[in-house]
């Protein structure tokens, strides 16, 4: 990996760092840390589950459940890690995915069958990560009242269009897609999209133009500006992008449901941040992790699989989900402060 | 007669902020009924003295006597409670609460301990304004809806509404019509022949001459002159001690003959409102063309306006021929401009990020295809460029915040290089860095401008202008007031034109 890179040139330059290890293995050290704790806290939330209810936790069907479950949320955590990484944020998610998925299902709508319906679901998105875009970039609007906005109204017109009911989906195609006959290897379609979102998200932070402007945006947008990049340009396309993962969320939520309904979503922006949070995202931008807001998902998803399994309330449920934010902001706040 | 302790003594003064010594060993003695004046350039280290002596930084060595008794300020209100009040440039008061809630925010007159007595505070603060002759400021208007004149009023009134015995004053003319000015100064009087000591941040001289009693000059972080009397210093010695040298320098050959290719960097009557006057200048490929003058003479506010971060009220500028389009940084990097902000952390570098990453940030598709990075490529082309620079530690891959100030402007400088820029614009670009570094920066800027680079530097350090510029423009107010080669030129002339605007030979 990086160790290669650094041949031992004018060697009184690498005298600073005598006392600690390389740079590399800090760095490589610092990212696992975080890695490793997610993955440590998602391991204790397994044991709890298989020593609580060794039968119904464990079970295929029931990890299938879970990862299905974390898949449309997932799907949302991933764009809005690109919009936390910007700087700004994104409100809106939970009211965007509920109108794309009634905006998709409507009688008229389903006539156009499979495509018709995913078709609809990715435009509704996207159009409303268009309109959030313009007002935030152009407009100058902050992203926290801008996206406020969008919420209300994008939550208003789901309920229009339904008028409260739910709408039941009857496109063989669509779907077919939850149904067990479809699974992989045992893995649901549905999985296999929030992969692929999530392989995509990563390359696209990580490697690409388009995600080191969004880092840049996020950590000096001021600095980004005179270094030549177009910043309004680049958080427009930051909503876009986390609309687009709302339709797209939106589209597996209908096949999961089998309907489309204007209370979906809901609350999806909170879990979201929170997912990315824990993740390690900086809420003020500037860094972000796509595998961490992914196994931020997953923990908040074995939680409430979880409880629903050993049959305690909501309530409980969300007073731990509250406590793992905490400590796991206290634990950044740590290892941050130990630079 | 005995003779009385100073109301305020600081000695040794202390302290650092990451990758900055801020104040490097400060004494500042302020005697009761005194007007003190604290000069400096920006960054000398006189905001850090300040938010010292109000408790809002803790200084890391050094100590504080306060009539003749050591103290610790260690927070805000611990400072107030001994009777020092701070007036900062940036008013601090609460714009929807009225004037006199603001004067009494933090010790509202109560009834019972919690009940605040509204009349009883209106009636107080009438008072108070009454004293600093602003009779009409109405104590029930809310603070949003005055003037800033009359807000700098109330951020007094709040100040003498503790009994007070320091008034810090940071800029505070900076605001303010000529008759307000007067205003101000008459007040001053007023409150030092009650004994209370004013210490006065100006950077205008002649405001010095009128009101101040001593002066301390600051210059990076340390104070270069204590206690002088401030009417009969003579200005060019105030002026030398603020932007003078404390170490020669040793600055780079200039070449022997001036270049005489075509300018690549033309500038046609650019000007904008209130920050500077129209301005015609050219720099050619190789030439390094220095803009001297003080703080408030236009300087950054011109680079900015050539680089299109700030929009031109009039003129154009053109680069190889070509005019910009007004307004646009983008438009100017890709005609080639590069800049090195003054702000180094707010203005320049991503400091979470590697040295790698800062310097590919504005050249990313010399090394991406239809946007997909090519790392390899990019950490080579950024290492060639620091290396170029001779940039420190020599490993692209560490976090920028960990290099020290001049690094940092290499890894700036290494960033338009990466990106193959004709023209490049410094300000201040040896503002933060160490003595010891300066001379190394210098063979670098030069180097650069050998190998082709139009340079237009700006810096407050009048040496450094004439050590490594080969053409100088004078500025004073947001005007150009000479122009000459800058072997014909030398510091004290400099230093005359800045100040009074016609050359004194």
């Amino acid at each position: 990996m990086t160790q290669h890179v650094s041949p031992p040139r004018g060697g009184t330059d690498k005298a600073a760092p005598v006392e600690g290890p390389p740079a590399w293995r800090v760095r490589l050290g610092r990212a696992d840390v975080r890695t490793l704790t997610l993955l440590g806290v998602l391991a204790v939330l397994v044991l709890i589950g298989g020593i609580t209810q060794p039968d119904s936790f464990l079970d295929t069907r029931n990890l299938q459940l879970v990862l299905t479950q974390a898949s449309v949320i997932g799907v949302v955590t991933v764009g809005m890690t690109f919009v936390i990484v910007s700087g700004g944020i994104d409100l809106s998610v939970g009211a965007i995915v509920a109108l794309s998925s009634v905006w998709a299902t409507t009688v008229a709508t389903q006539e156009y069958g499979f495509f018709g319906i995913l078709f609809t679901a990715v435009v509704v998105g996207v159009g409303c990560g268009l309109v959030n875009g313009v007002l935030i970039a152009f407009g100058q609007m902050v992203p926290f009242i801008a996206t406020l906005a969008m919420l209300a109204s994008a939550r208003g017109l789901a309920l229009q269009i339904t008028d409260g009911r739910t709408q039941v989906v009857t496109v063989p195609g669509v779907l077919d897609l939850a149904e067990r006959d479809s699974y992989v290897l045992g893995i649901p379609p549905l999985v296999m999209v929030f992969a692929a979102v999530t392989v995509i998200g990563w390359l696209v932070l990580n490697r690409t133009t388009f995600g080191r402007r969004t880092v840049a945006v996020g950590g000096n947008a001021e600095a980004a500006r005179l270094a030549g990049i177009d910043v309004r340009r680049q958080r427009l396309y930051l909503y876009l992008l986390s609309g687009l993962c709302c339709g797209i969320a939106a589209f597996l939520l209908i096949a999961l449901a089998g309907s489309g309904q204007n209370t979906n979503g809901n609350l999806y922006e909170l879990d979201a941040i929170a997912a990315a949070i824990i993740g390690g995202t900086l809420l003020t931008g500037g860094r972000g992790h796509i595998l961490g807001s992914v196994l931020g998902v997953l923990i908040f998803t074995t939680i409430t699989n979880i409880f629903a399994l050993n049959n305690l309330q909501t309530d409980v449920q969300q007073i731990a989900k509250g406590a793992i934010i905490v400590a796991a902001v206290l634990v950044q706040r740590r290892t941050a402060s130990t630079h | 007669m005995a003779p009385e302790p100073p109301l305020l003594s600081m000695s040794g003064i202390t302290k650092s902020f990451p990758g900055v010594r801020a104040l490097d060993g400060v004494d500042l003695d302020v005697q009761a009924g005194e007007v003190h004046c604290l000069l400096g350039q920006n960054g000398a280290g006189k905001s850090t003295l300040i938010k010292v002596l109000a408790g809002a930084h803790q200084p890391d060595t050094g100590t504080i006597r306060w009539r003749g008794e050591d103290v610790t300020l260690r927070s805000p209100i611990a400072a107030m409670r001994l009777g020092i009040a701070t007036i900062y440039q940036e008013l601090d008061l609460v714009e929807h609460l009225s004037v006199a809630e603001n004067v009494h925010l933090g010790h509202e007159p109560t009834a019972a301990g919690f009940v605040v007595r509204g009349r009883a505070a209106k009636a107080s603060t009438a008072e108070l304004l009454k004293r600093l002759g602003h009779p009409e400021v109405d104590p029930g208007r809310l603070v949003g809806d005055l003037s800033a004149a009359q807000q700098q009023i109330v951020s007094m009134a709040r100040a003498l509404s503790h009994d007070v015995r320091l008034i810090v004053m940071d800029e505070p003319s900076a605001a303010l019509d000529p008759d307000e000015v007067d205003n101000l100064f008459r007040i001053v009087a007023d409150l030092t022949a009650d004994g209370v000591a004013v210490v006065y941040i100006s950077h205008r001289l002649e405001e010095i001459r009128r009101i101040g009693d001593r002066v301390t000059v600051l210059k990076d972080g340390r104070a270069v002159a204590g206690g002088l009397p401030a009417e009969s210093t003579p200005t060019r010695e105030v002026v030398a001690l603020m932007t003078g040298r404390n170490v020669e320098y040793v600055f780079p050959e200039r070449p022997a003959e001036p270049p005489a290719a075509e300018p690549v960097l033309k500038v046609e009557g650019l000007s904008r409102q209130g920050e500077f006057a129209p301005l015609d200048l050219e720099v050619r490929p190789g030439e390094i063309v220095g803009l001297a003058g003080l703080v408030g003479s236009g300087r950054s506010e011109i680079l900015e306006t050539v680089y299109g971060a700030r929009k031109a009220t009039t003129g154009r500028v053109l680069v190889g021929g070509q005019p910009l389009r007004p307004g646009s940084v983008r438009a100017a990097v890709r005609a080639g401009l590069g800049l090195a902000p003054e702000e180094r952390k707010a203005q320049a570098l991503l400091m979470l990020e590697s040295v790698t990453r800062n310097v590919s940030v504005s050249a990313m598709s010399r090394f991406s295809r239809g946007g997909w990075i090519d790392r390899g490529a990019e950490l080579g082309a950024a290492r060639e460029a620091t290396r170029e620079l001779s940039l420190r530690p020599d490993n692209p891959a560490v976090p920028v915040r960990t290099l020290s100030g001049g690094n940092q402007q290499k890894a700036v400088l290494a960033r338009w290089l990466l990106r193959g820029c004709r023209v490049l614009l410094l300000d201040e670009p040896t503002r933060g860095v160490d003595v010891g570094a300066r001379a190394e920066l210098y063979a670098v800027i030069r180097r650069l401008a050998d190998e082709g680079l139009a340079v237009l530097l700006v810096s407050s350090e009048v040496p450094e202008v004439l050590g490594l510029a080969d053409r100088v423009l004078v500025l004073r107010e947001g005007r150009v007031v000479h122009e000459a080669p800058a072997r014909e030129l030398d510091e004290p002339r400099v230093l005359d034109l800045v100040m009074e605007g016609s050359p004194a030979s």
